[in-house]
């Protein structure tokens, strides 16, 4: 392999520093010049990142990876298209900059195609915490370790992962634009099992001293113990207190709803219902990228700075994201969220913010006579589109909530509920914090006491 | 690569690895898409890289990068090595591997068109056209085409001396019309949802699925479903087309036979299965006429799970899964086998990309085929609904519980095939549903369906499987129930 255009060069298992990054996107712009393009963007990735995982008490996959991935598009005679390659030397960089040109001149214009963005300015966002980069396998273990020997003394079997990386990307085009970013994560998820029965806590932050694995694993222990003996209850409408991971993987399939491009391709469950009451009044949500509790770059695919977005303001959608293109075409101004080019999907809010309550989950259960408390869902799917039915199950701690007490573990249930109705129907809220689950990405969600929520059939645990 | 991935073994060796493998893959992939007659994704992507995987102290490893020079995988198998060492601070036990021979081979993948090889404006012409004639039909609101072409070489050598190369070509394509009017979004696919028919071919697929010829009855069934009555809720005698069969199979079979499932090793994420050890031999799985198989071989057909051998150097093997309605067998690797009584593995170990762990994955899933006609299965049948094309799927963490809907149903009275019905769906336990199966058509109306978006493990991978089925019938099943009384 040729020189990678200095890139790795004092590098074992830190980023490659923003310069090389610069002066690597500055190189392909310059291979896209000779080649003859008249626009050139490129788009690098830089991952490094680590994984413990364990199960029945021990870890039993632990795993790491570095990798650096440049994405060139090229823009000729109206036309474009995009090549990603992670050889990078000069030969194989030239020819990923010559596949673009010559996969974009195989098609016809492209009509909505804009002049790609000049110089832009960002607002600063510290999100690379070196306490994580720092993080080995060995002090992963030892976490891994502790949470384990709890199992073990509570005759508990543990499963779960500890996740710390960095990441870094960065966006620069021939006009000028430059983007970088980079950021660090760590991850804790851990499910308790005592014989038939199951638990399960997960937090997610940028810096890992947020994080505390053993106060999950404590977490997921007391509930699993809880979770013995579980009854089987009648399918039916029960109200719920979903804990913030509940909430989030369920509202999380609403994300796409508000692109401007869902609703021209009348694919969107807001088609017709923007300005209308179609939530509760005490629901608000906000996509805000700045938000202390959220992660990600201050920029899209393009570039563009994402800008703060009321999307639902007192139960009523108020404003879609928009791409650029999307927002030419709505004669709208664009927000900053828009995918990297060539897509057909244009956009999409990647960092919801509900504004939540004040309630606390203890006063939820305490003002309910007849309910179940949820602590996650899973394996949702999407029934119907426009009225936003979704499919899927409880899991790892299902809890019926008597005349204000927890009283007993309940089998699982199979729901089919409509989460614009859901977000009708929410009684209290707590305060709205970073969760994180499985089927969603991580966002800002309270924990919600919801009435008339249906579940339609019960599992066998 | 034979010389970095022998490379990273001996540093691995050095630094005090028992078992050591590697894997050297290079991944190209082209993805084509229109909406609603304008080029939507033009795009083509490459990847390279090493995957290392050790053994030491009795705990595994695993390390991968991106540099491909001799000092890059050296530092790759030493970090690998070292994430070993400290994977045995926690281990619960020593890991204890079946034995296997050392194989030295190259494998590579039967077409008849190389996909990268087709002029691009051929590709895009041909989805054009497709998408044209969707948008001919009046009602339709949105169209979409897509072609997906994928080629992966793997160089695969481990420390017994195994030194196997493998070239899969990989093709799959689709169109959706869909339909939007009053208060309802209707959509059709062809020729299956979410991406439609992915094989182990080449161009010749896309050009044997005829996009075009079946544009306009698609764009024509997403509007007439509209008008068309709603799938009725009751327990009644269910007949599912062969690619819902195929995911039916996927995830009420195929997953719960994956031992590292059954053992617990994915509880914290995809979760585990109801299919505990004491049911292998004992648990009666379905009806007599239900034979499943776990088959990677190339005899099996081009599938998504076929190969030469899997990423752990074991070869492509046929196990049976439910034979004559018998739970028989389940997926294993070479660290599983011994738990099952297995002096061999069944290979299954499958890797998505040089930077992820093979882990055990479903190969070719596959339901053999009965004995029915398609026709004479509608005769026979009194009362009954005839799903087909899935439109959601989701079943609990264990695979006992499922629901699934569908894009389309057709009712049938009398042994006809009466009227279309929107928004279908069925839901059940899965030992039950099995357990009611009476009839499988033949080996005329099997096909080999490719699902190319199975998401397992932590890191998340995605791995095509294949599932073979027929249009098959089932008795007294939960019809209706997502939709309610609607």
């Amino acid at each position: 392999m040729r020189n990678r255009a200095g890139v790795h060069a004092n590098e074992k298992a830190g980023l490659s520093q923003e310069r090389r990054l610069k002066e690597l996107i500055d190189s392909v712009i310059r291979l896209g010049k000779k080649s003859g393009a008249e626009e050139t963007e490129v788009h690098v990735d830089e991952t490094v990142d680590a994984l413990t995982r364990f199960a029945n008490n021990g870890i039993h996959q632990n795993v790491a990876e570095h990798g650096l991935t440049v994405s060139v598009r090229t823009v000729l005679d109206g036309k474009t298209a995009r090549v990603s390659t992670n050889k990078l030397d000069e030969d194989s960089l030239r020819a990923a900059v010559e596949s673009a040109l010559s996969l974009a001149q195989s098609q016809p214009k492209a009509p909505h195609l804009l002049p790609m963005l000049g110089k832009q300015r960002y607002r600063t966002v510290r999100r690379f915490i070196p306490a994580t980069a720092k993080l080995s396998a060995a002090d992963r273990a030892r976490a891994v370790r502790r949470a384990c020997d709890l199992a073990v003394k509570n005759e508990q079997i543990a499963a779960g992962i500890f996740v710390s990386g960095q990441m870094q990307s960065a966006v620069g085009n021939s006009r000028g634009l430059f983007a970088p970013y980079r950021q660090t994560r760590a991850e804790f998820s851990i499910t308790m099992q005592q014989g038939a029965a199951t638990s399960w806590a997960k937090g997610n932050a940028a810096d890992v001293r947020d994080l505390d694995p053993q106060a999950l694993a404590e977490r997921a222990s007391k509930k699993a113990k809880l979770a013995t003996n579980a009854v089987e209850l009648p399918p039916n409408k029960y109200t719920v207190i979903l804990e913030p991971a509940a909430v989030l993987d369920l509202v999380g399939f609403l994300f796409y709803d508000f692109a401007a491009t869902a609703l021209e391709d009348k694919r969107s469950c807001l088609n017709d219902r923007i300005g209308k009451q179609v939530f509760g009044k005490n629901i608000s949500l906000v996509d805000d990228v700045y938000h202390p509790g959220q992660l990600g770059a201050p920029y899209d695919g393009e570039g563009m700075p994402r800008e703060r977005v009321v999307l639902v303001e007192d139960g009523v959608p108020r404003n879609l994201v928009y791409g650029r293109a999307s927002a030419k075409r709505a004669r709208k101004k664009p927000t900053g969220h828009g995918f990297a080019l060539p897509n057909e999907y244009g956009e999409a809010p990647m960092n919801l913010v509900f504004a939540g309550g004040k309630a606390s989950l203890e006063e939820m259960i305490a003002t309910t006579d007849h309910g179940l408390l949820v602590t996650r869902l899973w394996y949702i799917r999407e029934v119907d589109p426009y009225e936003k039915v979704m499919t899927g199950m409880t899991r790892d701690g299902l809890f019926r909530v008597e005349k204000g007490k927890v009283t007993t573990a309940v089998r699982n249930f199979r729901f089919n509920q409509s989460v614009l109705e859901m977000l009708r129907n929410v009684e209290m809220m707590s305060h709205a914090e970073r969760a994180t689950g499985e089927e969603a990405f991580e966002m800002v969600v309270p924990a919600m006491k919801v009435s008339g929520f249906q579940f339609t059939e019960v599992t066998k645990f | 690569m034979w010389d970095l991935a022998g490379h990273s073994l001996d540093v691995a060796k050095l630094r005090g690895a028992t078992y050591a493998d590697a894997r050297v893959m290079h991944l190209r992939q082209r993805d084509l898409t229109t909406k609603n007659g304008e080029v939507g994704t033009l795009a083509q992507t490459e990847s390279i890289g090493i995957g290392v995987r050790a053994l030491a102290n009795g705990a595994w490893g695993f390390a991968s990068t991106d540099r491909l020079t001799k000092d890059g995988v050296a530092a790759c198998a030493a970090e690998a090595v070292k994430i070993a060492q400290a994977s045995a601070l926690a281990k619960r036990s020593d890991v204890v591997m079946a034995p296997e021979d050392a194989y030295v081979d190259s494998w590579q993948s039967p077409f008849r068109k190389d996909p990268f090889e087709i002029p691009l404006e051929a590709q895009l012409d041909l989805l054009l056209k497709a998408d044209a004639e969707m948008r001919r039909v009046k009602g339709v609101t949105l169209t979409e085409t897509d072609l997906q072409f994928r080629k992966i070489d793997s160089w695969f050598a481990s420390s017994i001396g195994s030194r196997i190369h493998q070239r899969k070509v990989i093709s799959g394509c689709g169109i959706v019309a869909t339909s939007y009017q009053g208060e309802e979004i209707q959509k059709r696919s062809y020729p299956n949802s979410f991406g439609g028919q992915h094989a182990l071919r080449g161009y010749e697929l896309v050009e044997e699925t005829d996009l075009v010829k079946h544009a306009p009855r698609v764009a024509e069934e997403a509007v007439a479903l509209h008008s068309a009555a709603q799938c009725p809720r009751k327990t009644g005698t269910l007949i599912l087309g062969g690619s819902q069969l195929g995911l039916q199979i996927h995830e009420s079979v195929g997953h719960p036979i994956e031992l590292d499932r059954v053992l617990g090793q994915e509880a914290n994420f995809a979760g585990t299965s109801f299919l505990t050890l004491d049911k292998l031999n004992t648990l009666k799985y379905g009806t007599e006429i239900v034979n499943v198989v776990a088959d990677a071989r190339l005899d099996h057909g081009p599938g998504l799970g076929t190969f030469g051998y899997d990423d752990e150097g074991v070869p492509a093997q046929c196990t049976d899964i439910i034979k004559d309605g018998q739970f028989r067998g389940y997926l294993s690797n070479r660290e599983t086998a011994h738990l099952v009584g297995l002096a061999r593995s069944s290979g299954t170990m499958r890797t998505e990309s040089w930077n992820r762990l093979p882990i055990i994955r479903m190969t070719n899933i596959s339901l053999k085929p009965g004995t029915w006609r398609e026709d004479d299965l509608i005769a026979y049948t009194d009362d009954g609904i005839w799903m087909d094309t899935n439109r959601s799927w989701s079943i609990d963490d264990r695979r006992y519980q499922f629901q699934f809907s569908t894009e389309i149903a057709w009712e049938i009275k009398g042994g006809k095939k009466v009227r279309m019905l929107k928004n279908p769906s069925y839901s059940g336990i899965t030992t039950e549903f099995w357990n009611s199966c009476d009839a499988i058509c033949s080996r005329d109306y099997w096909t080999l369906w490719g699902t190319p978006n199975c998401g397992k493990g932590q890191p998340m991978q995605t791995m095509g499987t294949g599932h073979g089925a027929a249009p098959a019938r089932f008795r007294n099943v939960n019809i209706g129930t997502a939709f309610g009384d609607k």
